[in-house]
């Protein structure tokens, strides 16, 4: 029954196409063909049929069967189709840094290893092992050229978070007899700033290098916290919330100079930027699936051979990714990350040429149409997918919740739900009001011009609203300077 | 309606042999058609524009080799891309919030 009323929703959106049977009514619709008919025929795609569910059997099978004997009235469906009110149309996604999508061609890649070929690539005996492990090293390989490692300085993991603490926690507790000493800055992840703190609880210690207020670290203070008990330097490619991009080239000459480990959290930045292990020096990469269009949980840790890294591995078991990491490698998901990567290769030049003209033109517009807004940052060294403007004198959340028809974030999804505002804001020395009030724009691949132009004149247009409620902005207007009110407590 | 003939013309040198220019005009044609079936707005768009710009980026190259191997990799795509569609229709869901907005099939 629902069976035939799902079918007869869908039969309806399809233009009847001339046939044999085309003197046949409506009511009795014999659709010849295949899937695919249907399909091509259902144009736009997707529209009239209602929004997928899952748990409704008949949306599958309804592909299969495709004849209609209506002879009985239409019984009313537990399933019927919402109107298409506004509502139901579904946010723009400006949010990359929190993750990104699939890219088609890494989802085709997956999809056989997920269907047909399930072996264990650790199975040595039969063919379903040899063709998953074939799979397995070839996407190790497309992940190693992405970088300019060798593949077999490749471990997979489940994501950049792993191979943070695998790099952090790893070299410090091998090192552990001689070295003492980690250095770090204020605006890591949160997994390596808690990676640290742990490692502080075991005895090490722990330098958090300040950042200057354009987000990037004063080299010389680098130079001068190295000691001769230091193991490792940890400071991240791009950062996720400002955008920012480090001197890693020159960070990296000084640890090899001063004979210091570097480990670079590069999730951001792999893919996006060109990035080479050997002429930036470095020694451990953290690599994330989820941000370079590929699947989420899984990731990759490059550790250097030559000179070689020693590593103490956090999950023990039974010895698989050079003992670095034991536990079955998931296939599907990292022949999706070698796709991800390889995809990354080719497409970097054009996306970067692309996703920089979109980025200018953003903030162009925003800051021709609004005064007082900052951008959190260095503006030259900067990746420009990741744009974190704060708007004076307006609330983050409440911009957040206007701009209901746009995915954004104000600072990291890590640490969204908490009210603080965020670390990495306070470190670049931003005020406390400004840091409430920013919002990060994300700029990828998929990104059209019609969605960035839709969001800067969503934006201009709340804020601008929510300054008119807003009393401080009265005052600035009237010219009075906020910072020299004296709050009176009643 | 297909895309008028002005365009795919203009972008490929008269030197070719006329069986290969054709295969790269029909693979063309139907990289875009198919690209214009996906129901995800940002593939749609991402697909249409790729292919454009790709084959308008190579217009000029010359060698015989270098060209069978960017139609092979064209083939290749175009699988990708048929595939990809019907997996993204079976699966499709609500529109975005500017496609009510926009001209349909940019």
């Amino acid at each position: 029954m629902l069976l035939r009323t799902a079918w007869r929703r869908a039969a309806a959106a399809v233009p009847v196409a001339p046939g044999p049977n085309s003197t046949a009514p409506t009511r009795g619709l014999r659709l010849r063909g295949t899937l695919r008919a249907l399909l091509a025929a259902t144009v736009p795609a997707g529209a009239d049929l209602p929004p997928w569910r899952g748990d409704a059997p008949e949306y599958y099978t309804a592909s299969l069967f495709l004849v209609d004997h209506a002879t009985q009235s239409d019984v009313p469906s537990a399933t019927a189709t919402p109107p298409q009110a506004e509502s139901e149309l579904r946010p723009l996604y400006m949010d990359v840094q929190a993750t990104t999508p699939l890219d088609p061609r890494v989802l085709d890649a997956m999809i056989p290893y997920l269907v047909n070929y399930y072996g264990n690539p650790h199975s040595r005996t039969h063919a379903y092992g040899w063709e998953s492990e074939a799979a397995m090293e070839h996407a190790r390989q497309q992940v190693a050229s992405l970088i300019g490692a060798d593949p077999r300085e490749i471990i997979f993991t489940s994501g950049a978070t792993e191979s943070n603490n695998i790099a952090i926690k790893g070299v410090a507790r091998f090192y552990r007899s001689r070295k003492k000493h980690l250095i770090t800055t204020q605006t890591e992840h949160k997994c390596v700033l808690d990676s640290c703190r742990s490692l502080e609880a075991e005895g090490f210690q722990v330098t958090y290098l300040p950042v200057k207020k354009s987000g990037i670290i004063d080299l010389k203070e680098l130079e001068s916290a190295i000691q001769p008990d230091t193991s490792l330097v940890s400071v991240m490619t791009v950062n996720n919330e400002i955008g920012v991009k480090q001197p890693i080239a020159e960070i990296g000459r000084i640890c090899s100079s001063r004979k210091v480990y570097f480990h670079t959290d590069a999730a951001q930045a792999v893919g996006k930027i060109p990035l080479d292990v050997n002429d930036m020096k470095i020694d451990l990469m953290s690599i994330s699936g989820h941000k370079i269009y590929g699947p989420k949980g899984v990731g990759a840790i490059y550790i250097r051979r030559r000179p070689r890294v020693r590593v103490e591995a956090l999950q023990s078991g039974g010895g698989q990714e050079r003992g670095m990491r034991s536990g079955t490698v998931p296939t599907p998901l990292v022949v999706g990350l070698g796709a991800a990567c390889e995809v990354a290769q080719q497409e970097m030049e054009y996306d970067h040429k692309r996703i920089s003209k979109l980025a200018e033109r953003l903030t162009q517009k925003i800051m021709k149409s609004l005064p007082d807004v900052v951008m959190n940052g260095d503006p030259e060294h900067h990746y420009p997918g990741c744009i974190n403007l704060s708007f004076a004198y307006v609330e983050g959340e409440s911009l957040l919740m206007a701009l209901k028809d746009v995915a954004l974030s104000s600072g990291s999804a890590c640490t969204s739900a908490s009210l603080e505002p965020s670390y990495v804001l306070r470190a670049i020395g931003t005020d406390e009001d400004l840091a409430h009030s920013s919002i990060r724009f994300g700029i990828g691949r998929f990104t059209t011009e019609e969605e960035v132009d839709y969001t800067v004149e969503k934006c201009i247009h709340h804020v601008k609203r929510l300054r008119e409620m807003s009393p401080l902005w009265e005052m600035v207007q009237d010219g009075i300077d906020l910072k020299s009110i004296k709050w009176t407590q009643h | 309606s297909g895309p008028s003939r002005r365009g795919p013309i203009y972008f490929f040198p008269s030197k070719m042999a006329a069986s290969s220019r054709a295969q790269v005009l029909d693979l063309y044609r139907a990289m875009l058609r198919e690209s214009k079936h996906f129901s995800a707005y940002n593939y749609r768009t991402y697909a249409v524009r790729r292919i454009r710009d790709a084959f308008r980026e190579n217009k000029n190259v010359k060698d015989p080799v270098e060209i069978q191997a960017l139609v092979n990799k064209a083939k290749r795509d175009l699988g990708i891309i048929r595939r990809q569609v019907l997996i993204g229709q079976m699966y499709s869901t609500d529109k975005l919030i500017i496609e009510n907005q926009e001209k349909p099939r940019t």
